[in-house]
């Protein structure tokens, strides 16, 4: 106990001359010791820092993406480059390609073709540079029950073996790039923001991990790195942008960008090419040429959830002939032609 | 300048020394801090992982505390508003318990959110670029902030000028004393905001959770502020008289009222009308489809409201171990409604309806459990300091005339004197 020992007796006058004893140094010491050591012990996880968990002192530095000039970026691709090389063992393309003039992307998903296989799940996953463990993914696929859009009744984990399955339909649901986009206002830091194609894109460099986004997104779609993201050796996809599918790391939120890294140099996102059943759809809006401009203004088009007011670009679309629904692929004998119009 | 320094030398001196009781409170609030402190080395090392949040459930325990602690906070409002409102006088010689009070809740509520980010290390890129006022939470950061630089300035000036022996000027105070009472109004409309804000959570997009918030603040807060001056009493010789605890009685007394009230005005408006909107609130209250983590939860804080309301409606609750335990019963109440109760069911089921339940993990509990006992320490060492400076034990001129040389004497005696007259049991 510090200071015991010069103690005045209880009751007796304050004595301010005494001196400190020695016994009383030494239990003063000896109390500091323990609570050095007893910090220190607590402390002690943090030899498990690996070199890559601090950030460097460039890292520490670096300015927000809005804010960096032309040879910032430069350097900042320089040292994303040099860490994957590092890290992963290949040498990868690093780019930042710049939004399109004249161009506003949206998406369409036609839910009578979509069967409900999955693929799209994994394209983006090894397109996208997503962990592997802990599991990440940006698209879920939702197994409706014929006759309700009520996400509450969906089933989320149904073998993708076995589909299409009788008296289902399936909804995948992604980042609807909202034009209105409630992770973006909510964002302490700005580290989120509405690029000027529309796509919704992160810093991650900035991105400070306070979830505030995730909490805020009503379609689920942001994604927390809980741990260090993990991609297997050889699997890295090396074409990495800064903005998009460059590997992420821990503590920072992360979506999908409509794989900005293809479209805006003309290619389409990998969930859209490598759909089996062409249920997907996507482009540039303002195009009046483009098939996403077709859908938008023939089909029969909903948003999901349009109660939140989000504007999402992400639309769902059916056709009124040539569904699986309504047209078998090989009709029997007994079906008789569809009417007309249905 | 050089008698500011030597105050903060005493402040220091005086919160090393006490009985033996003191120590091994405090040597017990340092082990369980330091506990706390390594889980979160834990979680610096692995990330947050170690915690039971998901994607889903993405805010847990660390949200849930800040959540019931700005309320908490709430207390110094409550005991000033009468005092400077009001006049009342019974209030007057312990309101700087409350304004103490809310001082260490604060810092806990950063703590909490401290330890909720990812990165922590990029802690200043929220000075860089500030997205006000489009952000409720950079709201929220001005609101803790300047409620804790309020409550420092007022508790450090009327404490410094016991210390120098002289009255306080009104004008370096009374200002701030009523700004504090609407910033402190300001901590919990802000934080509900934070909530209420989001369009996709049915759960928090309700009107209601502010003034809720409020009423169950002022509840818990001076619920809190009653045990705190019983202890204050029992183990300092600072006089607090029952008046003042009678006066804090009759505050809790309509805060409940009005609690339970605006619990009955929610729960009617989901359940009648049974809309969509119900599911999280099922959740709570009946559990979803099997899943039913919070029910007991949220029943035995419904039970204790009701037993807690009871008890402080009755006269029985004007001797001291009656409101001691409706004082208990309201603290542990809130401390499930407005902490676990409000954060995550609104995460149940997700935006996409899928049902992932939050089991806090072991290292988020000691985390918790360590932001708490660094607050207490906080708050303890602020009221061994401040009952003998305001009690006028300690002084510079009393130190000035003691001792001559002021350094170079032994630096402990000091205190213990002060303490020497302090203890009373």
């Amino acid at each position: 106990m510090p200071g015991d020992d010069s103690h005045p007796a209880p009751g007796g006058t304050p004595d301010g001359g005494v001196p400190v004893s020695r016994r009383g140094f030494l239990a003063q010491g000896a109390a500091a010791t323990a609570g050095l050591a007893a910090l220190a012990a607590a402390m002690s996880p943090l030899r498990h820092l690996k070199d890559g968990d601090l950030p460097s002192a460039e890292e520490f530095l670096q300015k927000h993406y809005h804010e960096m000039t032309p040879a910032d970026k430069e350097r900042a691709l320089n040292r994303i480059r040099e860490q994957v090389r590092r890290r992963h063992g290949v040498t990868p393309t690093v780019s930042d390609p710049p939004p399109m003039d004249g161009v506003e992307f949206v998406y369409g998903l036609n839910i009578s073709r979509c069967i409900g296989c999955r693929k799209c799940v994994h394209a983006c996953v090894a397109e996208n540079n997503l962990s592997r463990a802990p599991e990440i993914q940006y698209i879920r696929v939702l197994e409706m029950e014929k006759g309700s859009i009520d996400v509450e009744s969906a089933n989320h984990h149904y073998d993708s073996d076995q589909v299409p399955r009788p008296d289902k339909w399936y909804m995948p649901v992604q980042c609807h790039q909202c034009a209105d986009p409630p992770c973006v206002k909510v964002c302490p830091v700005g580290a989120t923001w509405q690029e000027p194609d529309g796509i919704t894109v992160i810093d991650y460099d900035w991105c400070i991990g306070c979830r505030y986004c995730e909490a805020a997104c009503p379609y689920w779609a942001r994604r927390f790195n809980f741990a260090e993201p993990t991609i297997p050796p050889g699997q890295l996809n090396p074409h990495i942008a800064y903005l998009s599918n460059r590997p992420r790391q821990k503590g920072v939120m992360e979506k999908c960008t409509f794989c900005l890294h293809r479209t805006r140099v003309g290619r389409l996102p990998a969930c859209v090419e490598v759909c089996p059943t062409g249920s997907r759809k996507f482009g540039n809006v303002l195009d009046p040429n483009s098939e996403v401009h077709f859908i938008l203004k023939h089909k029969r088009v909903f948003v999901l959830k349009a109660d939140v007011g989000t504007l999402p670009r992400f639309f769902y679309y059916f056709d009124e002939r040539g569904s699986r629904y309504h047209e078998p692929i090989a009709p029997g004998p007994e079906s008789g032609p569809l009417p007309e119009g249905a | 300048m050089r008698r500011y320094l030597t105050f903060l030398g005493d402040c220091f001196r005086l919160s090393l020394v006490g009985d033996w009781r003191y120590h091994a409170w405090m040597t017990a609030l340092t082990g369980v801090a330091l506990g706390g402190l390594y889980a979160y080395c834990h979680q610096l090392v692995h990330g947050l992982v170690t915690t039971g949040m998901t994607d889903q459930v993405s805010w847990g325990m660390y949200i849930a505390n800040f959540t019931y602690l700005v309320g908490l906070a709430a207390a110094a409002a409550m005991l000033v508003i009468p005092v400077y409102v009001y006049r009342n006088l019974h209030l007057h010689d312990v309101v700087i318990f409350g304004e103490l009070l809310a001082v260490s809740v604060i810092l806990m509520c950063l703590l909490f959110v401290t330890v909720d980010l990812g990165r922590p290390d990029r802690f200043h890129h929220l000075l860089l670029r500030f997205n006000f006022p489009m952000s409720m939470l950079t709201w929220d950061v001005i609101a803790l902030n300047g409620y804790l630089l309020l409550n420092l300035h007022i508790c450090g000036y009327l404490i410094y000028c016991a210390y120098c022996g002289r009255k306080p000027t009104r004008a370096f105070y009374i200002p701030f004393v009523f700004v504090a009472i609407a910033w402190a109004v300001s901590i919990h409309t802000v934080t509900a905001f934070l909530y209420v804000g989001l369009g996709g959570r049915p759960f928090w997009n309700s009107a209601i959770i502010a003034p809720r918030f409020l009423a169950s603040a002022f509840a818990a807060g001076p619920a809190f502020i009653i045990l705190t001056l019983q202890v204050v009493r029992h183990f300092t010789r600072h006089k607090v008289s029952n008046n003042a605890l009678f006066t804090l009685r009759r505050i809790v007394q309509v805060a409940l009222l009005i609690n339970v009230f605006l619990l009955l005005c929610e729960v009617f408006t989901e359940f009648y009308a049974d809309t969509r909107h119900v599911a999280s609130a099922q959740y709570l209250f009946l559990g979803l489809h099997g899943h039913h983590a919070l029910v007991p939860w949220i029943w035995t804080a419904v039970a204790m409201n009701l037993v807690a309301t009871t008890l402080f409606m009755l006269p029985a609750s004007r001797a001291l171990n009656t409101l001691n335990v409706a004082c208990v019963l309201t603290i542990v109440a809130i401390w499930i409604e407005k902490g676990m109760g409000l954060i995550i069911p609104a995460f149940v089921p997700s935006p996409l309806g899928e049902i992932v339940e939050y089991q806090p993990t072991l290292h988020e509990t000691l985390i918790c459990l360590g932001i708490w006992a660094f607050g207490l320490l906080v708050y303890t060492i602020l009221v061994r300091v401040s009952v003998p400076v305001l009690a006028g034990d300690v002084t510079y001129a009393r130190r000035r005339s003691t001792h001559p040389r002021a350094d170079a004497a032994g630096p402990a005696a000091h205190g213990a004197a002060a303490l020497n007259n302090a203890p009373t049991p």
